[in-house]
């Protein structure tokens, strides 16, 4: 299927592996804190990888990516063993590429183009991603993502993400409350709004965009 | 609307919510409900009759002597200072939890209900109704949450921890094996309650799984304790259980204290927080009202509705009218 597909071709592939963000993990201060990316990274998301580990060794699952696993444990909605884990090892290293030092502004390009055709306007869409990302009452995520030749906004609870749901994941924001805890407290609005405007990196949500599209043609 | 008070109230300190045992009664909006402040604790229950039903309020509003109800429930603290469960559960903690998450759930309630239909009723009954048979209504999170918060608050205590006695321990050892089983059994739904959520120890004396208008009256064996976990807002008085006790497993709980590691915290609660007496009150109070409830079923069961509708639990948001 073209998810399969994309998934093997998306950015994430290293397979149980405990990959370090693309940055130092002080490199997004002020906005987001080495203690935060110390905790988030250095424990919860370790703790997923380590358990997802634990929990597939000598099962059928052992040896599969991390994608098939996801794919293969989503059960529509009735969720296996093995998704929590797996599903929040790939989201999790899908948000750290998500982001960069000096990030935020605006997109440009195809990218650009493409929200202001989908979206109205880049602003439009900025809000639309903001109340997604505010309104996911709980833990989850909210996300760009682009399936039949369109960008839409998404928001998933828990580690559900748009790869079980048909879409191609672009751009993703962790709303679960250690994500933004130590650095903002209760006040999410105030997290999402700096990650839009000071972390988020465009260039890999463009490159993203620029793979989902070859995926999506090349299995036309 | 009808209000017949008896010339003196019936004063309880009772730390559960109000669960009139004629649900018929607790479900029309047009009546409204009055609460008088008091200058007893703010856990009393204030029962009065309305329209000859017996029904029991929990205080959590203050409002005019001319009974006018000004909306707005109150953001109660916790029933000991903020660093009394310290080292267990830090005051930094309790500064955000209570301070800024629960205070948040009850401000945005009150902005939320401000004006509507839902202003005037009692917490639960904003709760039970906009649960709305899981198509919650967008009250039910702030509505849940703030009353999840305030029973969670009222089942720690300083030097908590321990064992249970009495009839709770009774039934804890009927229904789990012993009490060593009921720990380890509450301790697992609560770590492998994935997200954002609850763990419960609740009073089951319903027959059916699900909560119905009319439910067929329990027997003995269908009387019983149950944890249950539940995810985001959702607690167990949608399923119409009478909960007993509770731990908060959202990351916000137990971040500034464990940070990740939940299993610890979920140790500490059970050894050091949580207030078996508190567990115990309202099992007695839960049984009592389930007691009190099958009397009113067999009084009641042969007559007819005496306003010729049928009983309605849950509210249509679309219109007021009965099936």
């Amino acid at each position: 299927s073209i998810i399969k597909e994309m998934a093997a071709s998306s950015a994430v592939t290293a397979d149980y592996v405990l990959k370090p963000p693309p940055y130092s993990l002080d490199a997004l201060e002020p906005f987001m804190s080495r203690q935060t990316l110390e905790f988030h990274w250095g424990k919860h998301h370790r703790a997923y990888v380590d358990n997802l580990k634990k929990q597939v060794l000598g099962s059928d699952l052992e040896g599969k990516t991390l994608d098939h696993i996801i794919l293969n444990t989503y059960n529509n909605g009735d969720l296996l063993p093995a998704f929590n884990n797996a599903a929040q090892a790939w989201n999790h290293e899908f948000f750290w590429e998500s982001m960069k030092p000096g990030g935020g502004g605006k997109p440009s390009g195809e990218l650009l183009a493409l929200l202001e055709r989908d979206f109205t306007s880049y602003e439009k869409f900025y809000d639309e991603f903001n109340a997604a990302a505010a309104t996911q009452f709980g833990a989850g995520w909210a996300w760009l993502a682009y399936a039949d030749n369109k960008l839409k906004v998404m928001k998933t609870p828990n580690a559900v993400n748009p790869l079980v749901l048909g879409s191609f994941p672009l751009l993703t924001i962790d709303v679960w409350e250690h994500a933004y805890y130590l650095d903002f407290q209760n006040r999410r609005p105030d997290y999402i709004k700096t990650f839009m405007n000071n972390l988020v990196s465009w260039e890999a949500v463009s490159s993203r965009l620029h793979a989902a599209k070859a995926a999506s043609s090349s299995s036309a | 609307m009808m209000m017949t008070t008896t010339s003196s109230f019936l004063w309880s300190c009772s730390l559960l919510p109000s669960q009139g045992p004629n649900r018929q009664t607790q479900w029309k909006r047009h009546e409204k409900v009055l609460s008088f402040s008091l200058s007893c604790s703010p856990k009393s229950t204030v029962k009065f009759y309305m329209n000859g039903a017996l029904v029991s309020r929990q205080l959590s509003r203050k409002v005019a002597v001319s009974g006018v109800v000004r909306a707005g429930f109150e953001l109660k603290p916790p029933p000991y200072p903020l660093d009394a469960l310290e080292p267990h559960m830090s005051r930094e903690t309790l500064d955000y939890h209570w301070g800024k998450h629960h205070k948040t759930y009850v401000e945005n309630l009150n902005k939320q209900i401000l004006g509507t239909d839902l202003d005037g009723l009692s917490l639960e009954e904003v709760v039970l109704l906009s649960y709305n048979r899981g198509n919650m209504l967008p009250v039910f999170n702030n509505a849940a949450q703030a009353w999840n918060h305030e029973f969670f608050w009222e089942s720690i205590q300083p030097g908590g921890g321990g064992k249970p006695s009495g009839d709770l321990l009774r039934l804890i050892e009927r229904d789990f094996g012993s009490f060593d089983d009921f720990v380890e059994r509450f301790k697992a739904a609560a770590s492998s309650n994935f997200g954002s959520g609850w763990t419960w120890l609740a009073y089951k004396a319903n027959r059916l799984d699900v909560a119905n208008a009319v439910n067929p009256l329990p027997k003995e064996e269908d009387k019983k304790l149950v944890i249950v976990k539940t995810p985001n807002a959702v607690n167990p008085l949608v399923w119409d259980y009478s909960p007993l006790l509770t731990i908060d497993t959202w990351e916000h709980a137990y971040y500034l204290d464990f940070e990740n590691r939940r299993v610890e915290y979920i140790n500490t609660f059970m050894e050091k927080l949580v207030s078996w007496e508190t567990v115990s009150t309202r099992l007695e109070s839960a049984m009592a009202r389930a007691v009190q409830r099958e009397q009113e079923g067999t009084d009641t069961e042969d007559e007819e509705n005496p306003d010729d509708e049928e009983p309605e639990v849950y509210l249509d948001d679309a219109s007021e009218e009965v099936d």
